[in-house]
Order: structure tokens, then C-alpha cells, then sequence
């Protein structure tokens, strides 16, 4: 309950920011109630189903077949499989980091792992959908083609510039806390 | 557009079910974590946008913006920046800045590091993979933001 009362201290806080101001300004927090509620309305008619999407692909999608290519020895099908494997999960980029992690272990190289985390933040197929509902889809789809190179260059970038072991050293460091 | 995305969830369900009702149930109570996990941030996100809204005058908004050149796409993307949001909380939030008027390549850069850079969550990243990846990804995403955001100026 404390965790939960936790999340929503930001609403909390702004509602009674909303109720102060509202003895000093009526019209402003009507204004302000008024675009917040048709704001509501707007993301109800687009979160929900999205989420749903999510949680299909991520049931439906066969990840451990997913985590075998991605190995040092993988070409470019390892970053291919890296860009899919980063779509099909549900949750912010920081829930990518615990997956990335095990991915490494299991052998994934750096480039692969940047790539997967590049494409989780970036790259899902109903998250393009709420983009463009929200947006546009010719600015969904632009941004989707221009954010692939951008992400597997920095991979690759990445794999060039850091030594070979600088993810292991980590995990070798917090085992040891 | 909205009902649409509805459809096409429930042939979606509809297809999954038919398939394998034991799966279906398992992503169904998958989006409902995510989802009841998003509802205080969203609540949180919306009420805020709203008060904002009503204090800012759009213009204000509108101007951060529409800073022309290398200068705007570098701030914009600075404030993007600061914190890690998923998508479901940046779109709607680019969407609102859209109808206000901000020009759809600045939005790119902004969703781009909203999504993909967050100096809030640094620490939890270098937690896992240390200091040195996590700088270099955090600024090699920047910078892939602010290109991307050219690039959609150019093409829009």
C-alpha cells in the first residue's frame, strides 16, 4: 500500500496544486480540469488497446529461440534478431537492463546488446501504432527508418570504442558487493 | 483511428484465443501489470500537462519549440533528457505538444531522448553495465536524437 500511495505521489501532488490554486483562480483549474480530462480521454482511447498488443506479443513471440543468435559469431542476423527480440517486450528501457544483462551471460555480444536495448526503447510495433495515433504515421514510420542505422551504428561504434571485457568487469564487480 | 486500435486488439484476441486460451490468459495478465503500473504516471502526467497548460500561455511553449537551427534541436532534446519515460507516457505528451503547435522534427528529437537517454536513471544503468558503457550509450543516443531530428526536418 505505501509503494502504491508512492507511484502516485506526482497526481497527488498536483491535485492539490489544482485545489490551492483553485481558492485564488477558479477559471484557471477549470481550464486546467477541462484539459486534463479530455487529454484522458484521448490516451483511454489508445493506451489500453496497445497494451493488450504488448502483452500478446510478448506471450506469443518465442524469445529463447530469440537469446541463441545473438552470440559473437552472429552477423549481421544477430542484430537482425537483437532489433526483434527489443520489440517484442512490454515495459520502460529500465526493465531492459536485468534482460540485457542475461542476455549477455549467455554469450551476446556488445554490439547485439546495445542494439537490444536501442530497439526496447525505441521500437515496437504497437508502440509505432500509438505513435501514429497520436501523432502522425508518416511521422512514425520517418522516424523508424532514420532510427535503425542510428542504432545499430551505435552499436557497432560501441563495440569498436570499449574493450571487449568492460561489461563483464561490471558483473564481476557487483557480484563481488 | 481510436476505434480502430480497438479492432484491431480484439481480432487480435480473438486469433490468440482460438490458438491457445492458456497463452492469451498469460498476456492478458501481462498487460494488465503493465498497464496498472502506467496508471499513476499517466494520472500523474496528465494532471500535470493539464496544469501546465493552463498556467503556460501556449505561445511560451510554442516558442521552446520553434528555436530554429542546432540551438533548438540541443535544448529540446537536453530536456528530453533528464528522464526515462516509456512510450505510452511520451507519445500522448508529444501528441499535446503537436496540437500546441511545436514542429514535428523538434518532437522527434524530444520523443527520441525521452525514450532513449535518462540522466534519472543513469545510475541504475551503470549499475549493470558501469560507468563507461552507460555514458557512451546515454551520449551516442543523444546524439542520434538530435540527427534524427534534422533528418525529419528535412523530410517532413
Amino acid at each position: 500500500m505505501k509503494q502504491h500511495l508512492k507511484d502516485y505521489r506526482l497526481f497527488l501532488m498536483v491535485l492539490m496544486l489544482n485545489l490551492v490554486l483553485a481558492a485564488w483562480n477558479p477559471a484557471l483549474i477549470r481550464s486546467s480540469a477541462a484539459k486534463s480530462g479530455s487529454f484522458l480521454l484521448e490516451v483511454l482511447m489508445i493506451v489500453p488497446p496497445v497494451m493488450v498488443l504488448m502483452g500478446l506479443m510478448d506471450v506469443w513471440l518465442p524469445r529463447r529461440v530469440v537469446e541463441r543468435h545473438l552470440g559473437a559469431d552472429a552477423g549481421l542476423l544477430g542484430a537482425g534478431v537483437a532489433l526483434l527480440l527489443g520489440t517484442a517486450a512490454a515495459g520502460p528501457l529500465y526493465a531492459a537492463f536485468p534482460v540485457a544483462v542475461s542476455l549477455q551471460a549467455k554469450g551476446a555480444r556488445l554490439a547485439n546488446i546495445v542494439i537490444f536495448l536501442g530497439t526496447w526503447a525505441t521500437i515496437k510495433i504497437p508502440m509505432i501504432m500509438m505513435e501514429s495515433s497520436f501523432i502522425s504515421l508518416r511521422f512514425a514510420l520517418l522516424r523508424l527508418l532514420f532510427t535503425i542505422p542510428c542504432i545499430l551504428a551505435a552499436g557497432y561504434l560501441m563495440e569498436r570504442l570499449l574493450p571487449a571485457d568492460v561489461l563483464s568487469q561490471q558483473q564481476d564487480q557487483v557480484a563481488e558487493h | 483511428m481510436s476505434s480502430t486500435l480497438y479492432t484491431i486488439m480484439a481480432v487480435a484476441l480473438l486469433l490468440s484465443w482460438w490458438r491457445d486460451p492458456e497463452k492469451t490468459r498469460r498476456a492478458l495478465r501481462i498487460s494488465h501489470h503493465s498497464l496498472r503500473g502506467l496508471v499513476p504516471k499517466i494520472l500523474g502526467m496528465i494532471s500535470l500537462v493539464g496544469l501546465l497548460l493552463a498556467l503556460i500561455p501556449p505561445t511560451a511553449i510554442t516558442s521552446l519549440f520553434n528555436i530554429h537551427g542546432l540551438k533548438g534541436f540541443v535544448l529540446v532534446s537536453a530536456i528530453g533528457s533528464l528522464i526515462t519515460m516509456p512510450g505510452p507516457i511520451a507519445f500522448p505528451l508529444a501528441g499535446s505538444l503537436l496540437k500546441l503547435g511545436a514542429p514535428p522534427a523538434t518532437l522527434a528529437a524530444f520523443v527520441t531522448t525521452l525514450t532513449m537517454v535518462g540522466t534519472v536513471t543513469a545510475p541504475i544503468e551503470s549499475s549493470y553495465f558501469g560507468k563507461r558503457f552507460t555514458i557512451m550509450r546515454q551520449s551516442l543516443s543523444f546524439l542520434t536524437a538530435i540527427l534524427i531530428g534534422l533528418l525529419m526536418g528535412a523530410f517532413l
